[in-house]
């Protein structure tokens, strides 16, 4: 199937390397695998390549950093704080700031490739729910992802919290009130973590370990599972002309794809260089050594657990006294409730849309999110939910600089929160729904083509175009839902599996997912609409030639 | 030496000697003692125009709220308007009126920082207005400038009482910061080393009163060293980004790198490679 040969240069250490390991065409198939390209698809890159950065930059801070509580009086290169008590693990973190060459560079660097790489996980976990690339057979890939985002948050609160300045002791004070806050265990669970009363003594040891360790390693693994995972059962695809849940269209991983992600690579390396020359982050030496009696106006996390901080100051102050022991709602519900929500949400989404839809299916061609109304409405819903919490972590900076009250801002969030979700919810189905008409329609009558014609009688119209076949074959790549069979068959009699409550559940959702879909057919035919510009011309054929190569692996595997 | 002798004979020698002796004393007197009894004849009568002055400034730009003899006034309903300025002191005074909040534009909300009013750029008005307000009740002067040095400040200490005493209003940095109920904690990059004191001396508005048992006159100049020589610092690590905190950084990542990231991942997809000939 191979119409392209790779250079001798490659291929003949390869054919050694397949020679020798009895994997016969192993690496020489696996190089010329097809990779899709769509932008959306390089979030995950940037995700992989910060932590490799992170990695790196990572082991360098750990060359100097001293991770313990002991207590020393500064006298470095940083005047300021000449003569005062710290910790060794700030003024080690001072020492790398001001003393070591290219230490603030690094620090900066890893600072700011962890926000990149949480940006990224975000932004990829995004993309993978709208689009439902998340379906049958990848239900795997995107539980590894939650986990992936879940210790990312851990390790990137914990880094934080290694320097001890002001505003990670801070954060390890809230650490220690959500720990102490769950029932029962809590008071135990925080003893046993930090090793005794708050700070103690311990903490910052441990949490190093579990930073530049533990934490580190599963991630590692985690990845690599998810890469291997991703290679085997190869990448979806935007849907469009010439791709089908068969094929992969693309370019073959050598050389096109692995030069333009060496290219990439190191252009995600030169923006955090960049941002880490310009922009200046996390300066701790402006905080100040922790110290339990002193806190600061706009003490706030990083921003992947600004939606925790969001949720704790909204949170109204409830607690209760059961024999003797304070529960408190006030922190326990808002660490707990909303992640966990987002979270379990999340995890289980795949099944409950499987389950709902009964869509056994195996799927390689995304879905446009217009086409899937619920799950994109839901989705926007959490996304509001979660950004509004996530303001909310910030409402003290913006009632600073906007100059509206702080207590107003609570209360507006307070409602926000709430109600945002289900607005959102509405709004982004009908949107959806809208798009779905006008595309129906563009399918119907053409698109209109800006052109106006007089006609014989002095009447003017539009003139409506056929859609192009390209488009045509985006449109068309709506799947119609399939309906459950319904709770009685004409005859009275209940379907299967539907009479238990947990069937009825099953029913009410299929119709809640597929009750609101706009039908699409395909026009007259489309056979003209082809030709229109030699560039789109030119591209289809790349497309075309690129199948070729692409489904020299992706045939076989798929079907 | 020869000369010397001779002149010593002459007869008004001793009557110059005792001359000459009463003005060394008398100048060397002048000069240590604080206020000579020549020069305050006629101090007494520039501060008395001084004085003068500062009625006058007061009665047209500060009774209409304040009241004429700085009771302070209330409306019809007895809410106060302005609060009384008896006993607030010159150091009040000169906070108010040199950082350009008095006189008030709009009584009821939090006073701004501005530019003075046009009067009130020439300081020696401003001292006017001080020591009239000072001499209807007494209060805290305003400081000396030896008191207010930056130079002389411990600023080591002057970090650690910063952040234990201000920097939960103002912020780590003194970049300010939201306080409840609509009111906000400024940002102290204009403040002067003189300011600074008067407000930790008198508590502006929603501001705690720092009096000289709270923090000593010490402990005020190791502040004033710390808020100064911190907002002087440059920002070793390159753009402060407001030197606010977290949130700032946050929004750079997503908009300045995210937004970097993907428009290379657009254009790195939307390459198409020239078409092969094999
Ligand atoms: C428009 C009304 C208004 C005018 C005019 C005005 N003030 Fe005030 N002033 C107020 C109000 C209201 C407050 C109380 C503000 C607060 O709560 O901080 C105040 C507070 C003060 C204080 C602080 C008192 C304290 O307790 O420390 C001083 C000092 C003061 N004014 C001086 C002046 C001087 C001097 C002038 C004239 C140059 C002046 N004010 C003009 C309304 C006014
Ligand atoms: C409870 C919060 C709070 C604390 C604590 C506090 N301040 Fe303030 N500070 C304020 C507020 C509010 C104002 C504004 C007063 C006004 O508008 O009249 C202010 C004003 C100031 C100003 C005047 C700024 C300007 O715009 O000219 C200085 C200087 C200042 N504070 C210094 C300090 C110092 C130094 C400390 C610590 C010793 C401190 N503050 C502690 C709330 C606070
Ligand atoms: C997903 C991976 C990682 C994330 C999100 C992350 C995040 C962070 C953050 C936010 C900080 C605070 C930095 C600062 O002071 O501004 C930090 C500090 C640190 N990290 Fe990481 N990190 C990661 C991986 C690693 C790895 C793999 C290592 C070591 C092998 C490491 C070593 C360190 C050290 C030594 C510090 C403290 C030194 C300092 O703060 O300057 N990190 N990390």
């Amino acid at each position: 199937m191979s119409d392209v040969q790779a250079p001798k240069a490659v291929d003949a250490p390869l054919t050694f390397l397949d020679d020798r390991l009895g994997s016969s065409t192993f690496l020489k198939r696996n190089m010329k695998k097809a990779f899709p390209d769509h932008w959306s698809f390089m979030l995950g890159e940037i995700a992989l390549f910060s932590f490799v950065i992170l990695l790196l930059t990572g082991t360098f801070l750990t060359l100097w950093f001293k991770p313990s509580m002991l207590e020393v009086v500064y006298d470095g290169s940083y005047t300021k704080l000449n003569g005062v008590k710290m910790s060794e693990a700030y003024s080690s973190t001072l020492h790398i700031t001001f003393d070591v060459r290219g230490g603030l560079l690094m620090r900066q660097i890893h600072h700011w490739a962890a926000i990149l790489f949480m940006a990224a996980i975000m932004a990829h976990m995004l993309r993978v729910f709208f689009t439902g690339a998340y379906r049958k057979p990848r239900e795997l890939n995107w539980l590894i992802g939650i986990g992936l985002f879940t210790l990312g948050m851990l390790e990137g609160l914990f880094g934080y919290s290694l320097p001890d300045d002001l505003l990670s002791g801070t954060g390890l004070r809230i650490l220690q009130g959500v720990a102490q806050s769950i029932p029962v265990v809590g008071t135990y669970l925080y003893l046993f973590l930090f090793g005794g009363e708050f700070p103690g003594e311990s903490i910052i040891p441990r949490l190093f370990t579990i930073h530049v360790l533990l934490i580190p390693g599963i991630m590692l693994a985690l990845i690599v599972a998810h890469l291997m995972i991703m290679w085997h059962q190869k990448h979806t695809q935007m849907p469009t002309k010439g791709r089908t849940n068969q094929n992969v269209v693309g370019y073959p991983f050598y050389p096109l794809y692995m030069a333009k992600q060496g290219a990439y690579f190191l252009y995600i390396f030169g923006v955090l260089a960049l941002l880490a020359t310009f922009a200046q982050i996390n300066p701790i030496w402006l905080f100040g050594p922790y110290d339990p009696s002193a806190i600061s106006a706009g003490s706030q996390p990083d921003f992947y657990m600004g939606a925790l901080e969001g949720a704790l100051r909204l949170m109204p102050n409830w607690e209760t006294n059961v024999l003797g022991h304070t529960l408190s709602w006030n922190v326990m519900i808002p660490a707990l409730v909303p992640l966990g929500i987002i979270f379990t949400g999340a995890a289980l989404f795949p099944f409950i849309e499987r389950w709902a839809t009964g869509d056994q299916r195996s799927h390689h061609i995304n879905d446009r999110p217009r086409n899937a109304p619920v799950r994109t409405a839901t989705g926007v819903a959490v996304v509001t939910f979660y950004g509004l919490l996530w303001l909310a972590g910030g409402n003290d900076v913006i009632a600073e600089r906007f100059h509206v009250s702080l207590f107003a801002t609570t209360w507006f969030f307070r409602f926000a929160v709430l109600l945002g979700p289900f607005l959102a919810f509405m709004i982004t189905k009908r949107i959806c729904l809208g798009l779905q008409r006008s595309d129906a329609a563009t399918m119907a009558h053409g698109y209109e083509s800006g052109v106006i014609k007089m006609m014989p009688s002095g009447e003017f119209i539009e003139v409506h175009l056929e859609a192009p076949e390209e488009q045509a074959a985006v449109i068309l790549s709506k799947e119609e839902g399939k309906s459950l069979p319904a709770a009685r068959d004409d005859n009275g009699i209940p379907a299967p599996g539907s009479r238990n409550p947990l069937g009825h559940l099953r029913l009410r959702l299929n119709r809640f997912w597929n009750v609101d879909s706009i039908p699409i057919e395909a026009g007259h035919g489309n056979g003209h609409g082809n030709g229109h510009g030699d560039g789109e011309h030119a591209a289809v054929e790349d497309g075309e030639r690129a199948t070729a190569i692409g489904s020299g692996s992706g045939t076989g595997d798929r079907s | 030496m020869k000369r010397f002798t001779a002149w010593r004979r002459r007869p008004w020698a001793g009557y110059a000697v005792v001359l000459v002796a009463l003005a060394t004393t008398g100048v060397v007197y002048a000069g240590f003692s604080p206020k000579a009894d020549t020069a305050e004849a006629s101090n007494s009568a520039a501060a008395a125009q001084d004085m003068a002055n500062g009625k006058q400034l007061f009665n047209q730009n500060c009774s209409s709220c304040h009241g004429l003899n700085a009771q302070g006034t209330k409306d019809e309903k007895g809410r106060q308007i302005a609060p009384s300025l008896i006993g607030v002191g010159a150091a009040s005074v000169d906070f108010q009126v040199s950082t350009g909040r008095m006189p008030a534009m709009n009584p009821g909300a939090q006073m701004p920082r501005k530019k003075p009013v046009e009067v009130f750029r020439n300081p020696k008005n401003v001292a006017d207005v001080a020591a009239y307000v000072q001499s209807l009740g007494g209060g805290p002067t305003i400081p000396a400038p030896e008191q207010v040095d930056p130079e002389k400040g411990d600023v080591a200490l002057g970090g650690k009482l910063f952040r234990t005493n201000c920097a939960q209003c103002h912020n780590f940095a003194g970049s300010g910061g939201a306080l409840t109920g609509g009111k906000y904690a400024p940002p102290l990059d204009e403040s002067t080393p003189t300011q600074i004191y008067e407000a930790m001396l008198t508590g502006p508005y929603a501001m705690p009163l720092f009096n000289d048992t709270t923090l000593t006159p010490e402990a005020k100049r190791a502040i004033i060293a710390y808020v100064v020589q911190t907002r002087e610092e440059p920002n070793p690590g390159g753009n402060g980004l407001g030197r606010i905190g977290p949130v700032a950084e946050g929004i750079a990542g997503w908009t300045v790198g995210m937004g970097l990231l993907v428009l290379a991942a657009m254009w790195i997809t939307a390459r198409k490679p020239k078409k092969q000939h094999d």
